[in-house]
């Protein structure tokens, strides 16, 4: 199927070209960091993870709210997301692809990247974030691939596909769930030592994840003759409306917590992101700026007459992703390390070359993404109007 | 033969990938090789089962005492000046109480404890939070209670500065082994008896088990004791009889953050007055 990727307009191959450019002055801008050290970055001794990091986290929640589209497609026969469900999991391919090429650009020896392997540390939450992540990565290329694959031969998917669907319902949530333990099992630092932070995870990410399929969907829908589906669409809506109602809601639990007790090392980190901390408030305006954008996104769902205006929804998730975007890429894990263990405050910002380095990968993801996409349009294109039962 | 070129690519690839990474493994276990590596021990070398030390404050008295300590540390050990706090790499360092012990100060307390530097190290803790969450066993604890870093083995992902609750863990976030802007190489006088370490790993204070290792006492103990005696004292925990443990049982030691369960090794006796002192136990 994948000649299918070698046949498409000027257009097509002019994003490519342009991802390719992009991954281009990454892959200088990580020779040189490869070359310097990861002294070319914003991290210091108090601040070890940033940006990297950040996105890490962010685009596992991404990868996992395929599940949103699983769970009711393939569990409750939920119909109308047959055609849609593909762009979940194909979404999920270049979201695990982009998580390790984070965790491998930040890595200070990535020479010995296969250490983790050769000496496995069952007690290490990042052995296990490995693992889950490999695991789903492999699930999701053979699931979408053996899916699509039938679905271009007009025949239903083999049997034997089915176990490793179901199996790729908890394994999703593993994925997000090991994501948080790396942060919610350290001791000393309060601000993410909390018992909801792998609930908080799975809600952010089943809002932002739909929510940029959404977005997805509508492109697909403008740029090909394939159409995912008002219907499909609207249900993708109210998944995100719930998710970020209970985002914001776990949040605020978070706030009750460390404002309510009192306990002043609870509050810094909070301090830190929305007020500033003995002076320091390089974070504050973005932290805000995600705050509002989510009051925004949650109006604007919250109203079905809003919700069902396609372009209405449209602003709604962009809004909404680029809230979830600072909240968790950014402002969760900066606010993990600020205050220090000594009660300090050392602030973090990217570097340029970090920055760089950062849009490459995400170039690399949209170009793995677009690739994909191209495939799966390209079929339902070809079998518009034939319906395959999965 | 009834076998294209493709398929015997394919095949010939599949069994190198099955054979050479399962005979890698399975000889890996065999030769138990999986520990990390890390400098031989002597026949005249000290043992324990729990190396701790115990620092008394009111045996420093100026700021020299602190720097007699770290310069020591620093210039033993090649830990490398980057002259910025961003990369900077310590191994011992001075801090004042309310940020040695966040969250005992109060605002009526006494300037001078409140303004006092406490020395600061790894505190080789006995639950250590760093050893658990090291995704390649690279950072481990001894048999004797060290945590050690095996800097061959590092990946550089930093997970461990993420958990060390008491800031104990620098980073090589640039080359030690390269100059600075003027020229000057990073460390300053290369100790040839001990190794420089290279750019992306981490390092922390490893309570000179290289000395250890030949009967020597860690270094920043020895140059204590040549200004004020007893200072550091260095022993085994778990020796009822060490000269930590009697320390301990009479006067009233704090250790850093030790709600959080780490049981770290490192204690300090406040002292320089009676009121430091419980009573009943002397």
């Amino acid at each position: 199927m994948l000649d299918k990727a070698l046949k498409g307009s000027r257009g097509y191959w002019g994003w490519l070209f342009f991802l390719t450019g992009v991954m281009g002055a990454g892959f200088l801008a990580y020779l040189y960091q490869f070359q310097n050290g990861l002294g070319v970055t914003g991290l210091s001794r108090d601040v070890s993870w940033g940006l990297y990091i950040g996105q890490f986290t962010f685009l596992v929640g991404v990868a996992a709210s395929a599940v949103m589209l699983v769970i009711p497609y393939y569990l409750h026969d939920y119909k109308k997301f047959g055609k849609i469900v593909i762009l979940g999991e194909f979404l999920a391919i270049s979201a695990v692809t982009m998580c390790i090429l984070f965790i491998f650009v930040d890595m200070g020896q990535p020479m010995r990247i296969m250490n983790v392997v050769l000496h496995p540390t069952l007690n290490s939450v990042m052995f296990w974030d490995s693992v889950v992540l490999s695991g789903y990565l492999f699930l999701n290329l053979v699931i979408g691939w053996v899916t699509l694959e039938s679905d271009s031969k007009g025949i239903k998917p083999p049997q034997w596909i089915k176990p490793f669907i179901y199996l790729s319902v908890p394994w999703a949530v593993s994925i997000h769930t090991v994501t948080a333990f790396l942060y919610a099992g350290i001791p000393g630092r309060h601000f993410w030592l909390s018992a909801i932070m792998a609930a908080r995870f799975l809600a952010s990410a089943f809002a932002g994840g739909p929510a940029l399929l959404i977005i997805l969907a509508l492109l697909v829908r403008k740029l090909t003759k394939f159409d995912p589906g008002k219907e499909a669409i609207q249900t993708l809506g109210k998944i995100v409306t719930y998710a970020m109602f209970a985002n914001v809601f776990f949040l605020g639990l978070e706030f009750f917590t460390a404002f309510y007790s009192g306990i002043p090392a609870h509050q810094h980190a909070f301090q830190y992101l929305y007020a500033g901390l003995d002076g320091h408030n390089k974070l504050v305006p973005l932290m805000w700026t995600s705050s509002i954008l989510a009051v925004v996104a949650l109006f604007l769902l919250i109203f079905p007459s809003f919700r069902k205006k396609e372009g209405v929804l449209a602003f709604a998730c962009v809004s909404l992703f680029i809230s979830l975007w600072i909240d968790k890429g950014f402002g969760l894990i900066i606010g993990g390390f600020v205050p220090n263990m000594f009660e300090r405050v050392t602030e973090y910002w990217p570097t340029i070359p970090e920055t760089i380095i950062t849009l490459a990968v995400w170039a690399a993801g949209f170009f793995i993404l677009t690739v994909l996409y191209k495939i799966a349009v390209t079929v339902r294109e070809e079998t518009a109007g034939i319906e395959i039962e999965h | 033969m009834s076998m294209n070129r493709r398929e015997f690519i394919k095949l010939a690839g599949i069994s190198t990938l099955v054979g050479v990474g399962g005979v890698s493994v399975f000889n890996k276990l065999q030769n138990n090789a999986l520990e990390a590596s890390e400098f031989t021990a002597g026949p005249e070398a000290l043992n324990a089962k729990q190396w701790a030390m115990v620092i008394d404050m009111s045996k420093f008295k100026t700021p020299e005492d602190y720097k007699r300590c770290m310069d020591a540390c620093h210039s033993t050990h090649n830990v490398p000046d980057f002259n910025n706090p961003k990369d900077e790499i310590k191994w011992i360092w001075p801090e004042t109480f309310e940020h040695a012990f966040p969250g005992q100060e109060h605002k009526y307390m006494n300037e001078e404890t409140k303004e006092k530097s406490f020395l600061l190290l790894c505190n080789h803790c006995a639950n250590p939070a760093c050893v658990r969450v090291c995704p390649t066993k690279a950072t481990f604890k001894r048999k004797d209670g060290v945590v050690m870093q095996d800097m061959h083995r590092c990946i550089g992902c930093r997970f461990c500065m993420a958990a060390c609750p008491f800031g104990a863990r620098s980073f090589n976030y640039r080359s030690p082994r390269g100059k600075d802007a003027n020229g000057q190489p990073l460390i300053k006088e290369e100790n040839t008896a001990y190794p420089t370490r290279m750019i992306g790993v981490v390092e922390k204070c490893t309570f000179c088990t290289e000395r250890l290792a030949v009967g020597k006492l860690p270094k920043c103990v020895e140059v204590a004791d040549e200004f004020s005696k007893g200072a550091l004292v260095f022993g085994d925990l778990a020796d009822a009889n060490s000269e930590v443990r009697k320390i301990i049982n009479t006067k009233y030691t704090i250790r850093r953050k030790p709600e959080l369960g780490t049981e770290p090794s490192v204690f300090y006796v406040i002292g320089g007055n009676d009121y430091a002192i419980v009573p009943e136990l002397l």
